[in-house]
């Protein structure tokens, strides 16, 4: 079969075309920093969430280390049960610190992971027993109002501790 | 096989009540060049159609060597179209190709010859027509006469057993006329096929044709060979081969009285 | 006056009736045009002729409206965001309008507009000179031969065409945001990156501009198939194409979207 000019014009078309496509993926998409390698999930239980999102960042040291994978509410103990989906890389100690940052300002949430010290590793399935709700702006600013309301009464400025 | 390559059985057809068509009765012969004539408008051009299965008839029947067309399946109309040839009236060439492209398009499509064999039978056909040194130009660069001399070609690029013409004469000069008048007659003998030519222009119609049907006001109201027509006291055929302004087929369109229409209902 | 109305709503209901009727038709022609494809794929370089026309000749419109709608989705985000501290967030804003709704919907519009009506005008012709009646006369289906493997070629070259649409709008939203008004090229990207999601947004884009590619190609192919054989009947059906597609792709992308967003 002869070949045209017409078929170079559409090879380059559709080779262009597929180099875009392949250039969106790449550079202006997440395809490169989404961790393609295996995973395992673990839980965690919060009182409040405040504005989590699924497929919200999971960071360790403020590096991406998983993913968050689904959020359900737990009718029995009226919390917020929260699926995590961690890199099989890198393994976390059973006694993790799990809470909720907001990054930057006003930005979105994430879920920060803070390794404990012991010798055991989380495995599939397990959950996270020590866990910090998201900070919810109305109450701190609630909480803001207390105290310096308390302040003009007494000079000793009352800390509060946020519960576990 | 029947002497009738073609035949028209009792063929009525007709849009949305209107028969254009009433009980229609012809015969094409193997081998003869036969002419429909009538008037614009007394349905020629669909009686091609229904032979060549596009349409189907309300009542009767068409056979194409023996088998009945509007019966077929698709893939039946297609083996019988497969033996016809078409010029249709303003050449409807492929614009998109050139000259040895289109007269090549029916023998890509049918065959699986190669290159060099088609290339030998479109010269072979466009030398038939005389417009072999033509073969590269583009299908728009062509006059009126010879681009239909090049849907001649593609028409009996397979060698057709029928070669079928709307109107091959419109709007053609003298020369292109006289031309292509020949090459009716000499492909159709040639290709011992048979051909019917719709048409009506008489004078040159007459000087080459075998037979000629008349078909007005959905019948055929004439048949015979040109000489016997020419002499013929029909009073339609009479108007129509001597060209009379006025006769069966009436000058005016029908309107109200003349006088009174001038006078817009004034007493006289 | 009263007779008036009633001719009023005869019209309407007529025109309606009409354009139900027309869709019917429309959605046959669909399915023969689906049942006839073999033919484009056996042989190919029926198909490959009519990608150069409708999307190679498409490539110059595309590429250059591309680049003025990037480096004005540039110029106006700038000017909101820095309005709030969020200028880097420029990347991003560029990047998501193009991949998600614009370079699809822009792109469609676009084709409509050029490859469209260039498909309606040539099959409407090629019936008014009886070309489509001499093919089936040959014993060549129409559609088969003609309208199908245009109908590919504007499905193919569709998401080609708005993705090279959504690339070169970030080039030109980047050139215009870096070197011009001086957002950071660290930012600009890493922003980008992180906030437009492979499978969510590009993947998504490139569903609808396949959706899109459709729509026009059939509506452009059945307008043309469907004229009336004078030179009036194509230019009418030439203008129906646009109207309808623009129409056809602005509800398709709401419908779209919003099964996406969820």
């Amino acid at each position: 079969m002869e070949r045209t000019t017409i078929d170079l014009w559409v090879g380059i078309f559709a080779a262009a075309g597929a180099a875009a496509i392949f250039g969106l993926a790449m550079k202006v998409g997440n395809l490169t920093t989404t961790s393609i390698g295996e995973t395992y999930a673990v839980t965690a239980a919060f009182e409040n969430i405040g504005g989590l999102k699924p497929r919200a960042p999971v960071k360790s040291a403020g590096v991406v280390v998983g993913r968050v994978d689904g959020i359900e509410f737990d009718s029995t103990n009226y919390e917020a049960k929260v699926t995590l989906k961690l890199d099989k890389r890198y393994p976390f100690p059973k006694d993790t610190f799990a809470s909720i940052y907001t990054a930057g300002l006003l930005g979105e949430q994430y879920v920060g992971l803070d390794a404990g010290g012991d010798t055991n590793s989380l495995k599939a399935g397990d959950k996270i027993m020590h866990t910090q709700d998201a900070v919810v702006l109305e109450k701190m600013i609630s909480q803001f109002l207390y105290n310096k309301a308390s302040e003009t009464k007494s000079p000793e400025t009352t800390q509060s501790k946020v519960s576990e | 096989m029947t002497d009738n390559i073609v035949e028209i059985n009792n063929l009525s057809f007709g849009y949305k009540g209107r028969l254009l068509h009433k009980g229609i009765n012809m015969s094409f012969a193997r081998g003869k060049v036969i002419a429909i004539m009538g008037g614009s408008g007394s349905g020629k051009t669909t009686l091609l159609r229904l032979i060549g299965g596009q349409l189907k008839p309300v009542h009767g029947e068409v056979r194409v060597d023996g088998d009945v067309v509007h019966e077929q399946d698709r893939d039946g109309i297609y083996r019988l179209r497969r033996k016809m040839g078409m010029l249709f009236q303003m050449g409807a060439l492929f614009t998109d190709l050139s000259v040895f492209e289109n007269v090549a398009f029916p023998i890509r499509e049918h065959t699986n010859l190669p290159e060099s064999m088609i290339r030998d039978l479109v010269m072979m056909k466009l030398q038939a027509v005389g417009l072999r040194g033509a073969h590269k130009l583009k299908a728009t660069e062509l006059s009126g006469g010879m681009a239909r001399r090049v849907a001649l070609a593609r028409a009996v690029a397979l060698d057709p057993a029928i070669i079928m013409y709307d109107e091959p004469f419109a709007g053609l000069d003298p020369i292109s006329m006289g031309v292509i008048c020949n090459l009716i007659r000499s492909l159709n003998d040639a290709l011992g096929a048979t051909s019917i030519v719709v048409t009506h222009d008489v004078k040159e119609t007459f000087s080459f044709v075998d037979y000629v049907y008349f078909v007005s006001q959905g019948v055929v109201v004439a048949e015979g060979t040109p000489d016997e027509l020419r002499k013929s006291d029909l009073p339609f055929v009479h108007q129509f081969v001597h060209g009379e302004a006025d006769g069966p087929v009436p000058f005016h369109y029908p309107a109200p009285d003349y006088k009174r229409d001038m006078l817009r209902g004034h007493d006289v | 006056m009263y007779k008036s109305v009633i001719g009023l709503l005869q019209g309407i209901g007529h025109r309606l009736v009409d354009r139900l009727w027309r869709f019917g038709s429309g959605a046959r022609f669909f399915f023969y045009v689906l049942i006839y494809s073999g033919e484009s794929f056996r042989r190919l370089h029926l198909t490959i002729r009519e990608i150069y026309f409708t999307g190679v000749m498409s490539l110059i419109i595309i590429l250059v409206s591309a680049f003025f709608v990037g480096m004005v989705l540039a110029l106006q985000g700038y000017n909101t965001l820095q309005r709030y501290g969020s200028s880097e967030a420029i990347g991003v804003l560029v990047a998501l309008s193009l991949v998600r709704e614009l370079g699809p919907v822009v792109t469609a519009l676009l084709f409509a507009g050029r490859a469209g009506t260039a498909i309606t005008a040539e099959i409407g012709l090629m019936k008014a000179t009886e070309q489509l009646s001499a093919m089936e006369m040959m014993a060549v289906s129409p559609i088969a031969r003609v309208v199908a493997p245009r109908f590919w070629a504007g499905v193919i070259s569709m998401p080609l065409l708005a993705a090279l649409f959504s690339m070169v709008g970030v080039l030109g939203g980047y050139l215009v945001a870096v070197p011009l008004i001086g957002v950071d090229n660290g930012a600009f990207w890493s922003q980008m990156q992180a906030n437009v999601d492979f499978r969510a947004d590009i993947v998504n884009g490139i569903i609808k501009s396949c959706v899109f590619g459709v729509a026009c190609t059939m509506i452009a192919l059945f307008e043309g198939y469907d004229a009336p054989p004078t030179a009036e009947g194509v230019s009418r059906a030439t203008t129906r194409t646009v109207v309808n597609s623009s129409l056809a792709v602005l509800g398709l992308d709401f419908v779209m979207t919003s099964f996406m967003i969820g």
